[in-house]
């Protein structure tokens, strides 16, 4: 399943990075309460490391910040992944990389919802079901060679 | 003389017998101190020399070695030519003989007397004899060395050798291991390359046993004592294997093999060779190897995976390219360069007209970089590729596809610009003159901002080559530029349309001086419709952008003499309508204006007319509008001129300080006595529109507490302090006893500390010697008079003037600076005055920007930061020690102010020592304490020292506290603190991962948005501690 012979995709498109989000006065203001907005939750999200390429899922587009919904009064998080090609076998674990990353990084007030955009993959609803269940996702984590692919999609690049 | 070879006898028998090294120098001395000769010790050697033990003959070769080594200089040539037939002997004996034997030969060929021949009967016999590979490394490095002073001293007995010579070096070289004998051995390699010894046909061995190094790849052990890099290693092998076109035929397929690696460290150290070598190449060396090594380098380009590579690569290119330019031609011969670029062209060009324009950077990069490295070769590419951009350029519709395109149109530019050198050939780009100004222009009418910000760049590139802008261009172009500076609302366009004007006004000043300047004037003369109708405040606020841009530019455009004598009267026009209220400007553009002037007085050339300009027009002018001010703010309190406002006047000085520290030396020395006068004795007679009072008296105490004059002591400080150390300041002492004087006693706060900065700046300058000493010692009882009566009313004053004193002594090393900084020490534990002490140490340690620097010509020593820290250091944890509890704050603040200052390198050695009081700081309440701290332990977590690892618990539990800081930049830094915590040793830091990711959850909620995204990655980071993937 692992692409370690061949890789599936072996010549993704790359997209161009967002550039650094521009600091405006009202974030360097003491008083101003920023409210968590789609921007943010992609920035966090934007540095996950593909598992097959040395590219992020940014550079891919296989998370784009229109696909970002966050509202923050209401608690939740709803993130919408592509995956580059509709027959990726590496959709779960991308799916779970994200799922992981937004678990450690906001609040635990917020219910977080990942899935894939609608008509993107070939077993969308099979790989959505697993990334619902809080259950499954657990499991997951406790498989320690599976919780080291997804440490390693986490990490920080150090090229 | 008995006693003399009784005593040389018992040496050696001690030395070989006794095994007492030390006796060796003893001999030695005797031999240098003419004690016995030479001869002598032989003779005393003889039984030793002779035995029948092979060790006993070793410790006399040994001993006769190591005096020869130090006594090489004395010898005769008869003892010379004796010892080496000796020694060549020798080396036929047992091997426990051969290392002292090789130890004398290296001391011998050090003489200056070798007798001609020997030298070759030396190598003979060694290359002979000797295995040197089977020797022990210190007996090869003497092999070396011995190779290397006899190539420094007898080159030619060594080329009569013939090929011998470097055979006998391949098979001594053959198989060496250690990286320090390498570096001999590749030292010596270099010199038979490009000494032009005779390689025969060794020269592929020569070639083998070097390269198979190739390429270097070695970790020098940690602590290593030789301190041998890899990039020595790699230097000095590239240095023979690029040294020669001999090695060609080997090298180059060796280049294209080792491309193909996978080690990142390879293929750069390939690519360089590769830039090396060819810079000695001709064309017929390369001339099979070129398809190989394009499609290479056309791979590392294409797939670059670092940015270093790829530029290697195309460093290799360029100079391969440049190689094949530089060849003469034979008749027969095909023209090689043209087929190389063929092969480029064909395999980079299409990729520059495909739809998705997906390969076009790395393409064109490649192209361009083939495009620098001659005329011809700019030429050929340009020719094959421009008539295709640009006709791709106006048929493609998308504004980031014509971006792109304009763009790499822009490097061509750019990389025929490099090559171009000699005058009389002809211009590439002519040809596209006009189609390349068109496609300028209509870019610029775009309405799409990156689109306007490329094309600006790409008029810059065009103005510079010449020929391409013809003057009917430069007009349009400035109409465009005007256009966009009057109209454009995004920054970086004007920024980049600034810049644009300030390069263009640089080669067409006329052209600006005509057009621009006249267009800005009245567009910012223009007062803006309807005012005072609050509804119209956006397009007020318009119209201040609008004036903003006009000021900015016209700085920008000022750096020709011409144009400057037609810009610096509009800027002075603004001031005076701004003060006399014909059109209103704000402060702040008031502010601008000066800023301007300043940027002009930075950026023009240092000439007679410039000076004139601004000494004998400007500065007079200035001053002459802020006394207006000042006179008129005395008379009437209503409406008051923009010009006594203290940005305003602040915005002055730097323009004063510039133009007397950099323009015309002799000018400004006549500036600075007339703003003497006009100072001390109200002299009037030099500024413009003289109708000014005749008893002005800008540095006496004022009645009432109107400080509009005596404020303007500030523009006297820019006058007079930045002035060059060769001009003399005149009546400096009646400038010096009356600056006092108000500094102690106004109670104007930009009086008394302008007053006190100016009389600092002149101490700093003043001469060494009695007159100075006193001069500061009656200050300083004064201060001190003042500062020890809790009661006075100018202690403050006392203490700004103490404090500017002190820095400028503590900059030039004076002696009397101690007295001042102790004082100010004793100060942290002031009542009133102790927080203030401790701000007081980050302006010692700081460059202050209006005096005291080397821009103001100050007497600034090296490294006065590093030498007042570590005199005081141990003061202020003393002093730390025992001071109340309630002080300590002063004391913790004062160490933040000092240790943020030093360099890095200086904090990383110092801070280990000042440890626990660092961890003291981060528990005290103030936050610039805090703060000051935090980024002071950042840096050192990086590289942590024990001493740190020691104190985890308290320093983590401390910063943890911190990220609950009610200020948000105590949390940033903490957090990031805590994310460098996350680099130490896992072992360490593990125990605490629990606990901290506890703490961390709550920052992830932080109300401001730049502490969360810290609080998210220092989370990410310790979650992947010790766990599988992760670290």
């Amino acid at each position: 399943m692992s692409g370690g012979t061949r890789l599936e995709n072996a010549n993704p498109v790359i997209f161009q990075r967002s550039g650094e989000r521009l600091l405006t006065a009202s974030d360097e203001d003491e008083e101003v309460h920023d409210p968590i907005d789609d921007r943010e939750i992609f920035d966090i999200l934007l540095s996950i490391n593909d598992p097959e390429h040395p590219l992020s899922l940014e550079e891919l587009n296989v998370v784009e910040q229109v696909r970002v919904k966050v509202n923050d009064e209401e608690n939740s998080v709803g993130v919408e992944f592509t995956p580059t090609i509709p027959h990726c076998s590496m959709a779960t674990l991308i799916g779970l990389s994200i799922k992981v990353k937004l678990l450690r990084s906001l609040p635990d007030r917020f219910k977080i919802d990942v899935h894939i955009t609608p008509g993107t993959h070939a077993s969308e609803e099979a790989v959505n079901k697993q990334l619902a269940d809080k259950e499954r996702v657990a499991a997951a984590l406790e498989n320690s060679s599976l919780l080291e692919v997804v440490n390693q999609c986490l990490s920080t690049r150090s090229i | 003389m008995a006693a003399d070879s009784a005593l040389l006898l018992s040496l050696v028998e001690e030395f070989v017998s006794g095994l007492q090294d030390s006796k060796a120098k003893d001999t030695a001395t005797g031999v240098k101190d003419g004690q016995f000769t030479i001869l002598q010790l032989v003779e005393a050697l003889g039984l030793s020399l002779t035995s029948s033990q092979p060790h006993t003959r070793a410790r006399g070769v040994q001993l006769l070695s190591e005096v020869l080594h130090e006594c090489y200089g004395n010898l005769t040539e008869a003892e010379v030519e004796v010892l080496i037939a000796f020694y060549e002997n020798r080396l036929k004996d047992h091997y426990v003989i051969t290392p002292p034997v090789l130890q004398g030969l290296r001391a011998l060929t050090k003489s200056t007397v070798l007798p001609p021949g020997s030298a070759v009967s030396m190598l003979r016999s060694l290359f002979q004899d000797v295995h040197v590979q089977s020797l022990m490394l210190a007996e090869r490095s003497c092999v070396y060395n011995m190779l290397i002073n006899l190539m420094e001293t007898r080159e030619t007995e060594l080329k009569g050798l013939g090929t011998d010579f470097v055979f006998g070096f391949v098979q001594s070289m053959d198989g060496e291991r250690d990286p320090r004998n390498l570096l001999l051995a590749f030292q010596i390699a270099k010199n038979i390359i490009s000494r032009g010894y005779d390689l025969g046909k060794f020269a592929e061995e020569l070639f083998e046993v070097t390269s198979c190094y190739f390429p270097i790849d070695f970790t020098p052990p940690p602590n290593d004592p030789h301190g041998i890099t890899k990039e020595e290693l790699i230097e000095a092998l590239r240095a023979v294997l690029a040294g020669t076109p001999k090695f060609a035929e080997f090298l180059l397929p060796l280049i294209i093999e080792k491309l193909d690696s996978d080690v990142q460290s390879a293929k750069l150290d390939s690519l360089q060779t590769l830039t090396a070598c060819v810079s000695r190449y001709e064309h017929k060396d390369l001339a099979e190897f070129l398809e190989g090594l394009w499609t290479s380098l056309r791979r590392e380009v294409f797939q670059t995976s670092s940015e270093r590579i790829e530029s290697a690569g195309l460093a290799a290119l360029t100079a391969l390219t440049s190689c094949l330019s530089r060849s003469v031609l034979n008749s027969d011969s095909e023209d090689s360069l043209s087929t190389f670029l063929d092969l480029v062209l064909k395999d980079c060009k299409h990729h520059l007209c495909e739809p998705d324009l997906k390969l076009v950077w790395p393409s064109g990069k490649l192209l361009q970089a083939a495009c620098t490295a001659s005329n011809r070769a700019s030429h050929i590419i340009t020719a094959a590729v421009m008539p295709s951009l640009i006709e791709q350029y106006s048929s493609r519709t998308q504004c980031s596809h014509r971006r792109t395109l304009l763009e790499v149109v822009l490097r061509f530019i750019q990389s025929v610009k490099t090559s171009q050198s000699s005058e009389n050939e002809e211009r590439v780009l002519l040809a596209f003159r006009e189609s390349l100004c068109s496609m300028v222009f209509s870019a610029l009418s775009e309405t799409n901002s990156s689109l306007q910000i490329t094309a600006t760049s790409m008029l810059t590139s065009l103005a510079q080559q010449t020929g391409l802008l013809l003057g009917s261009d430069v007009e349009l172009a400035i109409d465009h530029l005007t256009r966009l500076l009057l109209m454009e609302e995004d920054d970086r366009v004007s920024l980049a349309v600034v810049e644009c004007a300030g390069a263009l006004a640089e080669l067409h000043p006329e052209a600006f001086i005509t057009e621009l300047i006249p267009r800005l004037k009245t567009e910012m003369f223009a007062e803006p419709m309807d005012q005072g109708d609050s509804r119209e405040t956006s397009e007020q606020h318009s119209h201040h952008a609008v004036r903003q841009r006009c000021l900015s530019a016209l700085a920008a455009v000022s750096n020709q003499p011409s144009v400057v004598r037609e810009s610096t009267p509009v800027l002075l026009e603004v001031l005076t309508s701004a003060h006399t209220g014909s059109v209103s400007f704000s402060v702040e553009e008031v502010v601008l204006a000066c800023r301007s002037l300043q940027r002009i007085a930075e950026q023009v050339q240092d000439t007679e007319e410039t000076g004139q300009c601004f000494h004998d027009i400007i500065i007079p002018r200035l001053l002459s509008l802020a006394l207006q001010a000042a006179l008129q703010g005395e008379g009437s309190s209503g409406c008051r001129s923009p010009l006594v406002e203290e940005a305003v006047l602040s915005a002055m000085v730097p323009v004063i300080s510039t133009s007397c520290s950099r323009l015309q030396p002799m000018l400004a020395g006549q500036t600075a006595s007339r703003a003497v006068s006009l100072f001390l004795d109200g002299d009037v007679s030099f500024l413009p529109d003289n109708s000014f009072p005749s008893h002005i008296q800008l540095l006496k105490k004022q009645q009432g507490d109107t400080w509009s004059q005596s404020q303007m002591v500030c523009l006297l400080m820019g006058c007079v302090c930045s002035l060059p150390r060769s001009v003399e300041v005149p009546q400096i002492d009646q400038l010096l006893s009356q600056l006092e004087e108000m500094s102690c006693t106004c109670s104007h706060s930009l009086s008394y500390t302008s007053a006190a900065k100016c009389f600092a700046g002149l101490v700093n300058k003043q001469s060494q010697g009695d007159s100075l000493d006193s001069l500061i010692q009656s200050t300083m009882k004064r201060v001190c008079r003042e500062l020890d009566s809790t009661s006075s009313p100018a202690r403050t004053q006392a203490f700004t003037l103490m404090i500017w004193v002190a820095k400028a002594l503590l900059l030039r090393y004076h002696p009397l600076s101690t007295a001042l900084t102790d004082k100010l020490f004793s100060l942290l534990d002031d009542a009133d005055l102790g927080p203030m002490a401790a701000d007081g140490f980050s302006l010692l340690m700081t460059d202050s920007a209006d005096v005291l620097n080397r821009g103001c010509h100050a007497d600034v020593r090296i490294m006065y930061r590093q030498r007042f820290f570590s005199e005081n250091s141990a003061k202020l944890v003393q002093g730390f020690n025992v001071a109340p509890q309630e002080k300590k704050p002063n004391y913790l603040k004062a160490l933040s102010n000092i240790v943020n200052k030093l360099p890095k390198q200086v904090q990383i050695t110092e801070l280990p020592a000042l440890l626990s009081l660092l961890l003291e700081a981060l528990s005290c309440p103030d936050q610039g304490v805090q703060l000051s701290t935090l980024s002071c332990l950042e840096p050192v977590l990086i590289d942590p020292p024990p001493a740190l690892i020691q104190q985890l618990e308290a320093l983590v539990s401390r910063l943890l506290a911190l990220i609950s800081s009610p200020a948000m930049s105590v949390r940033i830094a903490s957090l990031r603190c805590i994310q460098a915590l996350s680099r130490f040793p896992v072992h360490e830091i593990l125990p605490f991962r629990a606990r901290v990711l506890r703490a961390l959850a709550r920052p992830l909620d932080d109300k401001k948005r730049l502490v969360r995204s810290e609080a998210v990655q220092a989370r990410g980071e310790w979650f992947l501690l010790g766990s599988p993937g992760g670290r």
